[in-house]
């Protein structure tokens, strides 16, 4: 049992995360990642409500009427999402601020919802919360890894601790702006998957036309 | 007027939802394969953003925003924490109305979209609209116009979408890249060619 909740929590880091592999969560994930310190807010943020929706859910999955489920679930997430939201400006204004629309939108990040319906609706309270948690550490990670990329090349820091001195403060690293920039986010993810699929060549996907090569005679 | 205009080119090409917000981006790369199916997915989003928008405008200014409670006699209760939850009832509601008089009234429409309907409740576009026009505090007149031009705006991107990906099952690309890879990079060669729109100025 132990052993089967270890598997829980690792399994969606590389295996089955939820962002290279299931395309759940990438619609809020990648505007908040030009700095590492935001990024890491709002995985813990995506982490917590992951887990605890998950919890709730299925404490009470006996009780939801299949019909209105979606609604049910979709109160329970809301008000931690509400809960979130009030704590980061109580004690984090400034993150809450440059975060703006995208705490909101942890609402409709499709891994709360995807794990509540696939998994809470199904298991009991603990591994439900343990899956949560795996969830939303497998997004965090990926996030992270964008957040490293952006900042350190983008802006030659780290949780804006400066590592590579920029050529504007006398130092001699040239930024790479267009890392700080939206699109960049979608290369670095388009990247990370690459790698991922070239290290664990399982989750390759198919081809849907075979490209005809030539025998040679 | 003059403003109103400017703020639906911003919203359509500049500040496009899809492309420099990343919202709607799971619907985005799942249902993006096949240009039919990405032009009725695209065509119900701005349905539903142009009303929702608009509606959650509404229950902003007359129920939630501080002081707003005053035609009831209460003038200082602030309301806005609810705004999330109120916000996303409002958008799983009125997507629920709209299925049923779809259904009822315009059977075609409702066959040709129905399975897209009940996806759009959790589309991030749609919530992240009604949160940009609070954050933005727009009033009315602006959020009809930002729900429509920006629901426009994220159709638009994923025909476009759906277009380069149609032709792009048929070239040779690297087994790692394959289907989700590939999708990411072609989105962020689209988002870079919106960017140069930002320059235009209104």
């Amino acid at each position: 049992m132990a052993h089967k909740r270890r598997e829980m929590l690792i399994d969606p880091l590389v295996d089955n995360n939820p962002i290279t592999l299931q395309v759940l969560g990438i619609c809020s994930a990648l505007a908040v990642t030009s700095s590492l310190q935001v990024a890491f807010v709002m995985a813990i943020a995506v982490t917590l409500v992951t887990a605890f929706a998950s919890l709730f859910i299925s404490m009470i999955r006996s009780q939801i009427p299949g019909s209105i489920r979606i609604i049910v679930q979709m109160v329970i997430i809301a008000s931690l999402v509400i809960l979130v939201d009030q704590v980061l400006k109580a004690f984090a204004y400034e993150i809450s601020k440059t975060l703006s629309v995208f705490v909101g939108l942890i609402i409709t990040n499709c891994i709360v919802m995807g794990r509540a319906e696939a998994f809470a609706m199904k298991n009991g309270p603990i591994d439900s919360f343990i899956d949560g948690v795996g969830n939303g550490l497998g997004y965090g990670l990926i996030l992270m890894l964008v957040g490293v990329i952006r900042e350190l090349f983008g802006s030659g820091s780290l949780f804006g601790v400066t590592i590579l001195e920029t050529v504007n403060n006398g130092g001699w690293y040239v930024p790479n702006g267009m890392l700080l920039l939206p699109p960049s986010a979608f290369f670095i993810i388009g990247l990370i998957i690459w790698a991922f699929r070239t290290w664990k060549p399982g989750q390759v996907e198919e081809r849907e036309y075979k490209i005809q090569t030539v025998e040679a005679h | 007027m003059e403003a109103l205009l400017s703020l639906a080119v911003k919203a359509i090409f500049v500040e496009n939802l899809a492309l420099s917000f990343f919202l709607g981006m799971c619907t985005f790369i799942a249902v993006s394969k096949k240009i039919s199916t990405a032009i009725g997915l695209g065509i119900s989003v701005m349905v539903v953003q142009s009303i929702t928008v608009p509606a959650n405008n509404l229950i902003l200014t007359y129920l939630l925003a501080p002081g707003a409670l005053s035609w009831a006699g209460f003038a200082d209760v602030d309301l806005t924490f609810l705004g999330l939850i109120s916000y996303i009832g409002v958008i799983a509601a009125l997507v629920q109305i709209l299925e049923m008089v779809l259904d009822k009234y315009f059977p075609p429409l409702y066959n040709a979209l129905g399975v897209f309907l009940p996806l759009i409740t959790v589309n991030c576009a749609i919530l992240g609209g009604s949160l940009f026009m609070v954050e933005r505090s727009y009033d009315f007149a602006e959020s009809v116009t930002y729900g429509i031009s920006s629901g426009f705006g994220w159709a638009l991107a994923i025909t476009a979408m759906a277009g380069v990906r149609e032709k792009l099952k048929y070239s040779d690309i690297p087994d790692g890249l394959q289907g989700l890879g590939i999708t990411f990079i072609t989105a962020g060669l689209m988002a870079l060619a919106f960017m140069s729109f930002s320059g235009v100025k209104l």
